[in-house]
């Protein structure tokens, strides 16, 4: 209740983005690695957690543990009566119209493949075709790349420009009377680019064809509000929301949903069992098979009432501010090229050296307290379409500093010393 | 606290740099391919052998410094030795790169790949050292395969 005051009442204060108080929120940006003070740039990967967040998660263990939906005693009530508030809360967050269309899932991978196996099994054949993207993650590749496989569907994918940009015509050419789904990310993990959803689902919806949408790069940057999007389905983790792991959100239309098998089966997604036959719950229940991870969502309902009480407005344009000054100040080091100039980015910069791997500049930047990632990023074809076999990713969260921005610009000079 | 100069010294950062044996083979008699699916390192060494010696070996790929110099050093070391000589080497460099130890009797065993040994300090970058050395196990096992280190 105290962290829940104290942040009602810097939301009050006009005009006031009080980082060095958000940044005390979150227990870990204190500490330091290799002596250093922790520069953490990998929140694309996951974010950070803040101390109301890991406070649920050791409420719940040490006051409320029990299981959900099922008991008839106190703690039982109290857990379940948490756990459907968190649905309240995601509900709300994602502005989606009803709770029985929050299914709660492990994380996006997860909302993707009972998408794919649920609806595309039960309402694709084959010859149909699926569209994906160029820049989509494994996740929302690989589900569908499945489908295709058990059906005999196609998947088409729409190409982007040399700026990390869909191209819109290519996907007006492309949709067909033989598209039965379209699923694309919202935003890029690996460029950063946010992509015109609300054009995406017009365009779809055009041709009745529904449209998933893999929120887990957007959800913790962009004001989400599906119903002003239209998509039929929106999945999102937890993780990456400053929330905990193993928890995320699927959204899909109540319609949708009704009409979709369940994706496993167990306890608590059926209302009558029988060695004849077995009747399944209701919406969302039929879609949540077995005891779910109470705590992660009780803890995610705590990020999302953390992330409530901030001034949204602020945190994107102090987001925006930190991609701009650390864009300036990386394309002043000679020999470093950005991959993913999009026009519209969260903060994300992707970037490489001709002569130095991305490894390398992750190890060292490293030694100076910084986290990077270096990869592939779990988005093979997009290095394939820049034609580098990896980059060096840094990705901004509100609780960023022009001042971290800055350390990890001195660390990568010292790369350069190193690799002359 | 591990140090930055035990990774990247100044052999390693040649090798990097001017990397030996770095070139396709058209007449090799046996060949493999390795990658890194975790970071997408790519290595492909070809292998010249007769009668139980590598007469040959090159590689050709896109990685980090530690796994470039890695293969460019272990091409070095490896041409001119048998197979059995090989395979010892191979065992020996990966109890170095994962155990911490320079192959048992200070680096003999090793000879001039002691100078990897600073890399089983960085835990994430052993993948990338040892990628190579899994694609020649695999290329003298198989004459054609695919390595990966996971």
């Amino acid at each position: 209740m105290k962290a829940a005051q104290e942040i009602s009442q810097r939301d009050s204060l006009p005009g006031a983005f009080d980082i060095e108080a958000i940044r005390k929120d979150f227990p870990i940006l204190a500490r330091k690695v290799h002596g250093k003070p922790l520069v953490y740039l990998d929140n694309g990967a996951t974010s950070q957690k803040p101390q109301v967040v890991i406070d649920a998660l050791s409420r719940y263990y040490a006051e409320e543990n029990s299981n959900i939906h099922r008991g008839v005693h106190y703690l039982s009530e109290r857990a379940t009566a948490a756990y459907e508030g968190a649905r309240e809360k995601l509900r709300r967050f994602i502005n989606a119209p009803k709770d029985q269309e929050i299914i709660f899932v492990r994380g996006t991978t997860e909302a993707i493949n009972l998408v794919a196996q649920s609806y595309g099994r039960a309402f694709l054949k084959a010859g149909d075709e699926i569209i994906v993207s160029a820049m989509e993650h494994h996740s929302n590749i690989v589900p569908w790349q499945m489908l295709c496989e058990q059906i005999g569907a196609h998947l088409r994918v729409i190409p982007i420009n040399h700026d990390g940009e869909l191209v819109l015509d290519e996907y007006r050419r492309l949709l067909t009377q033989r598209t039965k789904f379209v699923s694309v990310t919202h935003v890029s993990n690996a460029l950063g680019t946010i992509v015109p959803v609300k054009e995406i689902v017009k365009l779809a919806h055009e041709w009745g064809v529904p449209v998933m949408l893999d929120g887990a790069q957007a959800a913790p940057h962009l004001k989400i509000d599906v119903q002003d999007i239209g998509c039929d389905f929106y999945a999102f983790s937890g993780h990456k929301l400053f929330g905990p792991t193993g928890v995320g959100v699927l959204f899909g239309r109540s319609e949708l949903l009704e009409r979709m098998p369940p994706y496993q089966g167990g306890g608590d997604m059926i209302s009558l069992v029988t060695f004849e036959k077995t009747h399944y719950n209701v919406l969302p229940y039929k879609f949540e098979a077995g005891t779910p991870h109470i705590a992660g969502g009780i803890g995610l309902g705590a990020a999302i009432e953390y992330l409530t009480g901030l001034n949204w407005h602020q945190v994107v344009s102090h987001e925006h501010d930190l991609l701009t000054y650390a864009t300036d100040a990386l394309s002043g080091i000679m020999g470093l090229k950005i991959i993913g100039t999009a026009r519209e980015k969260t903060g994300v910069i992707s970037f490489v050296f001709d002569h130095v791997h991305a490894h390398d500049v992750g190890t060292i930047l490293d030694q100076e307290g910084v986290a990077v990632r270096a990869g592939h990023h779990c988005a093979m074809p997009v290095m394939q379409r820049f034609g580098v076999p990896a980059t060096t990713l840094a990705s901004f969260a509100f609780y960023n500093t022009r001042e971290e921005v800055d350390v990890l610009v001195r660390a990568i000079q010292r790369v350069l010393r190193v690799f002359g | 606290m591990p140090e930055l100069d035990d990774l990247y010294q100044e052999v390693i950062l040649d090798h990097n740099k001017s990397p030996r044996n770095f070139r396709t083979m058209a007449n090799a008699n046996r060949k493999a391919d390795g990658y890194n699916p975790l970071c997408g390192d790519q290595v492909t060494v070809y292998l010249k052998i007769e009668d139980g010696l590598i007469k040959d070996i090159s590689f050709q790929g896109s990685g980090c410094a530690i796994s470039k110099a890695s293969a460019s050093l272990m091409t070095a070391e490896l041409k001119g030795k048998t197979e059995a000589q090989a395979a010892e080497l191979f065992d020996n460099v990966h109890k170095m790169l994962t155990g911490g130890s320079n192959g048992g009797d200070g680096g003999k065993s090793v000879g001039k790949l002691a100078i990897l040994s600073g890399v089983c300090k960085f835990p994430a970058r052993v993948k990338c050292a040892s990628l190579a050395w899994h694609t020649v196990n695999s290329a003298m096992k198989g004459g054609e395969g695919v390595a990966s280190t996971e």
